[in-house]
């Protein structure tokens, strides 16, 4: 019974889903339009499930004194002290002056930013490990990743400006990217 | 001819009706008389939900973009067919239909088509008249109903081929054979193993992908007794995952060892979560990784970082533009295809199996229509455009 009924549901849904699909009557498109308003409201009570769960993990481990115990005294801290300032702010998305935005611009933002940038590093990192000329097509990709960096960059033109127009590593940096891997990526 | 220019003007000094005293020659002297637009039609718009008529018309004497000499055109309605018309929009030049949404389903509507010259509006004498109803079927769709019974008929008989003992083959996918390997390793390593179902919501095919094979992977988990950790970035994917692993724990005869704790929710923001799956590869170490699901510019953080750990990573996504990255950072990847192929790999059950193979039909049909379609362009634009049509069925 515990498996029978979430399936009847999720087979009554789904069956309804593809039913709508092929009529257009207002009535069928009133319940679709209802059932995606519904889908909003459960996610929205998900949510509710998944603070809960976080604060549950965290609050374990502060009463615990795990070893990273501090680290979730600062994210229960930070969670509380974000929903407050939302709830209690009327203008809190609005207000860009206002202190929760500034949180936003000043803390958030550049955090992101931040492991954003961290990319740079790890690209550098794999490709050192990933780019070996151990087999035929390893060197394939080793000279291609070659020639399209060097030709997005503008000192890949400065080596090669005395060669054909046509033939610079530009050009051939264009050329692999502009039929290779589009077809590669439109055959995927 | 119609001659814009006033009286006793030769046809070489033409005045232009626009800039008072200046003599230019201009095509409007050479349009035809002015008249209303022609052949008024108004029907119920089909294949929808009802409340709307499309009104058409052929256009006024003089619209043909050469000329200018119409203005625009004006549609009238009203719900008697004799009084009481009033003017619902006006449409530039060159129109020739008009959508009318909002209507009530079953009430007589009717129109009249006017061609705005300057000065003066011409109306037709016909008047259109059409009832909104509401259709039960969407006739446009039937190749795409057509299409769903075929692929359903052909997976309904494959999985009973393959219920009744059938072979199916399935090619061996290196990733995937790997996964009973990285647990035992886990294992026997004393690590715990981490599985991130990806960033995509649950109604994605990835990420249902991905909750089969965490299915899969928790059941030998809590046959050898390890501890997996499940980090989530969607709170729908956690509630779905925490069911996933607790019903596997509970199926290998180990329901108390699952622990909540183990499967839960981070943030719904792409780099914090990044950051925090980090944290918890560095500090927990684990010694087996999976990344199954949808990932964006974050993956390649998680992977190397992961590589940094220790840890032997097994990565499945359908993101192409993330593929690369985890080929160069994982131990084993999953592209595309070969992730919804997994759970099936795995399992060897009957039905999945089936599903699997009408699955590679309808990769066949596919092919052979972009063949024929692609063929068509070459010699017809018009006949491969009504295929798209047909096939996709507005």
């Amino acid at each position: 019974m515990r498996r029978e009924v979430p399936l009847t549901i999720v087979f009554v849904c789904g069956a309804f889903m593809a039913f709508q699909y092929f009529v257009p009557h207002y009535v069928s498109a009133a319940v679709y339009q209802y059932a995606l308003n519904w889908t909003i409201i459960i996610g929205i009570f998900t949510l509710a499930v998944g603070i809960g769960s976080l604060i549950h993990v965290h609050y374990d481990r502060i009463s615990r004194r795990k070893s990273t115990w501090l680290y979730s005294i600062v994210t229960l801290a930070g969670l509380s002290f974000m929903a407050v300032l939302g709830i209690l702010s009327p203008n809190a998305l609005t207000d860009s002056q206002g202190l929760f935005m500034k949180m936003y611009f000043y803390v958030l933002s550049p955090v992101q930013a931040t492991m954003f940038a961290l990319l740079a590093f790890f690209i550098a990192s794999a490709a050192y490990r990933a780019f070996r000329a151990k087999t035929v097509l390893a060197t394939l990709l080793l000279l291609s990743a070659v020639i399209v960096m060097l030709g997005r960059v503008p000192i890949g033109d400065m080596i090669s400006g005395w060669l054909p127009e046509g033939l610079r590593i530009s050009d051939v940096a264009r050329y692999i990217l502009d039929y290779p891997n589009t077809a590669a990526k439109r055959a995927r | 001819m119609s001659n814009p220019a006033s009286a006793g003007d030769s046809a070489a000094r033409l005045r232009d009706p626009d800039t008072e005293g200046e003599y230019r020659f201009s095509y409007r002297a050479l349009a035809p008389d002015p008249g209303p637009p022609a052949a008024i039609r108004a029907v119920d718009n089909p294949n929808d939900e009802g409340g709307k008529i499309v009104v058409s018309w052929e256009k006024a004497p003089g619209d043909n973009g050469i000329f200018d000499a119409v203005r625009g055109y004006l549609v009238r309605r009203s719900e008697y067919s004799d009084s009481g018309f009033y003017e619902i929009t006006r449409l530039p030049m060159g129109s020739g239909a008009f959508s009318d949404a909002s209507l009530k389903n079953g009430k007589s509507y009717y129109y009249r088509v006017g061609s705005i010259y300057p000065g003066d509006t011409l109306f037709a004498t016909e008047t259109a008249e059409a009832i909104p109803e509401p259709q039960l079927f969407h006739a446009k769709r039937l190749v795409v109903l057509i299409s769903m019974l075929l692929f359903t008929g052909a997976a309904v008989f494959l999985i009973t081929h393959a219920r009744k003992g059938g072979d199916l083959y399935v090619r061996p996918i290196a990733g995937i054979s790997a996964v009973d390997e990285a647990i035992g390793r886990a294992t026997e390593m004393g690590r715990p193993i981490l599985f991130v179902p990806g960033l995509g919501e649950a109604s994605r095919v990835a990420t249902i992908a991905a909750f089969t094979i965490l299915g899969r992977v928790a059941r030998k988990v809590a046959e050898y007794q390890t501890r997996i950790i499940v980090p989530n970035y969607d709170p729908v994917v956690m509630t779905i995952c925490q069911e996933v692993v607790k019903e596997a724990y509970a199926a290998a005869g180990h329901p108390d060892a699952f622990d909540t704790k183990d499967v839960y929710f981070i943030t719904q923001d792409q780099f914090p979560f990044t950051a925090s799956v980090n944290g918890t590869m560095l500090r927990e170490k684990p010694a087996t990784n999976f990344y199954m699901g949808m990932f964006y510019a974050e993956s390649l953080i998680l992977a190397e970082t992961g590589f940094a750990s220790g840890s032997i990573q097994i990565a499945g996504t359908d993101q192409l533009i993330q593929i690369p990255f985890f080929v160069a950072a994982c131990d084993y990847t999953l592209m595309g295809e070969e992730l919804y192929a997994a759970s099936a790999y795995l399992s060897h059950e009957p039905q999945q199996l089936g599903t699997l193979k009408v699955q590679d039909w309808g990769k066949v049909v596919s092919i052979a229509l972009m063949l024929i379609g692609s063929t068509l362009y070459l010699f017809s634009d018009r006949a491969a455009s009504m295929l798209t049509e047909w096939l996709i069925g507005g």
